[in-house]
């Protein structure tokens, strides 16, 4: 099994015509993904990447079955766009762009929750479950199935996690970037709550980083999960006020650093590694 | 993006805020001429940092001799390494009470949350959370008067002084959505013969919906060498070490600066050359590396989107264009990492495979660390 998306999941690529919408979707597709359409208002009725293209996300649904959306579109349509997916009752919905106005977010979440939908992001690497389907921007090579669920905030930061657990013989049931963003759909609390119920994934690895507490608020639901976690944190070395590139990594009045992260991860009972390249070693005696 | 009290309060007005009398000046004869009008003065110096008070950047007036003299004092005065260049002339307040208000992004409710206590003032970081307010909004169906009236009363507030802070709240909250700010915050809100008003204002704009807005007048921010980068549209924070950093991802940046830090190094600057950065930003990228003068520079790639041969490539083109006078430690792994090796070695550039041998050898050949 694996989380969010297996290979059931039927995906619509919004904004697929573009540069980076389209050489993802042929990536994804090489991967093994179902995507099933793409949209583009301007450019419906074309074929691109041998995928049907429509003016809606309704259409790819009612024509194509698609249940799922990944979404390219540039950060000022992002909230547009993600409307309208939820709406067609895609129950996925996966934010690539970075930028997104923080008050769209807050709506496109309260929508998604309205609903039913789970929003992935923005400003994510999207999510992968090895072998079975891939909606994201990662490299596919770096991936195997195996029993470890990966969720982190940054996406090369997972790739290079990702590729030490792989190289040690540890495959992932799923790996999903949370986004680098203040206000996303999915925090590590979610997601690790789905590991959680997966009776494949046998144990958890969290990358965080400063900013936010939503490392904290996961060592809440750590404290009683069954299965074991192991957390890296970036961002020791970051001075306070100052943003470390994504919109969410500062430390702001106090809050938000790594210490208070790590106690609060400690006290639940994760392992947390003080560098990347310990994560994949922990994991395996974690794992026994 | 920060904006100066002036314009910040400039904003809440708009918005129907009560805000003291101001002028925006630039001379000490712009003081003095100010100072005329609006009499007893503070004298503050516009500048995006916390503290100036205690750091002499607001001084008072009662005449338009004083005013030039304060001004004359503030104005080109460096206040924590910014040179002040405008102050903002106001009209002094009789303070009775100080209020905190605020309204910003809770991220793990992923709602807006309005904070407010009566305990305003320079000292709103100490005051216990029992004296603290917090509502969040469902901004879904938007701000409601009730909770203005809720949180008023919850303050301890009652009568007329309550009905007024009621509809800065509510006032307040318009600003947070209809200026796309992060942050709103008035400290303190001051009662001053039996009025309400935003005696200190912060007004922190969402960058991302900046396009929304437009005719803002652009706030330099950072160092020179920071505003440099930013216009490149790389993401860039220097910091007070000697070993120059570039790494692909801020995640990977933020871990890179924590393995030099980890065996002893010390960064000097964050910088992120992007997820799938092509091979002329990356040089752009190192060419500012390069004119930070450091003692070593160190380069971390993990390939997924981004090719280790346009990495390479771009490192090689700096070499041969500018020269690259300090040591350099790449570290070069994943998506056409083979091709990416083979270039550097041909300029003489050994790679590692490693992070954690790669930063290891950064911090010797900057001669630093145990």
């Amino acid at each position: 099994m694996a989380i969010i998306i297996n290979d059931e999941t039927r995906v619509v690529v919004q904004g697929m015509t573009g540069n980076q919408g389209s050489f993802h979707t042929g990536q994804m597709l090489l991967y093994g993904t179902k995507v099933v359409a793409g949209t583009s208002p301007s450019k419906a009725g074309q074929v691109h990447q041998g995928l049907p293209v429509f003016a809606s996300v309704r259409e790819a649904v009612v024509e194509r079955g698609a249940n799922a959306s990944i979404i390219f579109v540039p950060a000022a349509g992002a909230k547009d766009a993600a409307f309208e997916a939820i709406d067609a009752g895609c129950s996925v919905v996966v934010m690539i762009p970075e930028h997104v106005p923080v008050q769209d977010s807050i709506l496109i979440v309260e929508y998604a929750r309205f609903k039913g939908a789970k929003v992935i992001g923005p400003n994510t690497f999207g999510l992968i479950s090895p072998g079975k389907s891939k909606m994201g921007i990662m490299p596919n090579h770096i991936y195997k199935p195996g029993p470890v669920g990966l969720v982190a905030r940054s996406g090369t930061l997972s790739y290079e996690i990702a590729a030490a657990l792989t190289n040690a013989g540890l495959g992932q049931t799923t790996a999903v970037g949370m986004g680098g963003d203040p206000v996303v759909g999915q925090v590590f609390n979610d997601v690790l709550h789905e590991f959680e119920r997966d009776p494949e994934t046998k144990a958890c690895v969290l990358v965080g980083e400063i900013g936010g507490s939503a490392e904290e608020e996961a060592a809440e639901f750590i404290k009683t999960m069954t299965k074991p976690v192991v957390a890296y944190l970036a961002g020791r070395a970051a001075p306070p006020g100052k943003r470390m590139g994504h919109a969410g990594a500062i430390i702001e009045r106090g809050r938000g650093t790594l210490e208070s992260k790590r106690m609060a991860l400690e006290a639940a009972g994760a392992t947390v590694v003080e560098m990347p390249w310990e994560v994949a070693s922990a994991v395996k005696k974690l794992l026994g | 993006m920060k904006l100066y009290e002036y314009l910040a309060k400039g904003r809440l007005q708009a918005h129907g805020i009560p805000v003291p009398p101001g002028k925006l000046c630039q001379t000490a004869d712009e003081v003095a001429e100010a100072v005329k009008e609006i009499s007893p003065a503070a004298v503050k110096a516009q500048v995006l940092v916390g503290g100036r008070g205690k750091a002499g950047g607001i001084k008072f007036a009662q005449n338009p001799e004083e005013g030039r003299k304060v001004a004359s004092e503030i104005l080109g005065m460096n206040l924590k390494g910014y040179t002040v260049e405008q102050v903002y002339v106001e009209g002094k307040i009789d303070v009775e009470r100080e209020f905190y208000v605020s309204v910003t992004v809770d991220r793990n409710a992923r709602r807006p949350l309005i904070m407010a206590s009566a305990h305003g003032g320079v000292e709103i970081e100490d005051v216990e959370d029992k004296y603290i307010v917090r509502r969040h909004v469902d901004e879904a169906f938007g701000m409601q008067p009730f909770l203005a009236r809720d949180i008023a009363a919850e303050m301890g507030l009652t009568g007329d002084i309550q009905k007024q802070v009621a509809q800065i709240l509510l006032k307040l909250y318009e600003v947070f959505r209809t200026e796309d700010a992060e942050l709103v915050e008035i400290n303190p809100l001051v009662v001053s013969q039996g009025k309400v008003i935003a005696a200190d204002a912060r007004l922190n704009l969402d960058d991302a919906a900046l396009f929304r807005h437009q005719g803002l007048p652009e706030v330099a921010e950072g160092t020179p060498l920071e505003q440099r980068v930013k216009e490149i549209g790389l993401a860039f924070v220097e910091l007070d070490g000697d070993i120059a950093v570039m790494a692909n991802g801020a995640g990977m940046a933020m871990a890179t600066l924590d393995a030099l830090q980890h065996y002893g190094g010390r960064p000097a600057n964050f910088l992120d050359a992007g997820g799938g950065a092509s091979v002329e930003p990356t040089a752009q990228a190192m060419g500012v590396l390069v004119d930070m003068n450091p003692k070593a520079i160190f380069v971390n790639i993990f390939g997924g989107i981004t090719r280790c041969d346009d990495v390479a490539n771009a490192i090689v083109q700096v070499k041969k264009t500018r020269g690259i006078p300090v040591p350099l430690v790449v570290r070069l792994v994943g998506t056409n990492e083979q091709e990416g090796v083979d270039i550097l070695r041909r300029e003489g550039i050994d790679a590692f495979r490693e992070m954690s041998e790669a930063a290891q050898k950064a911090v010797a050949v900057a001669g630093e660390g145990r």
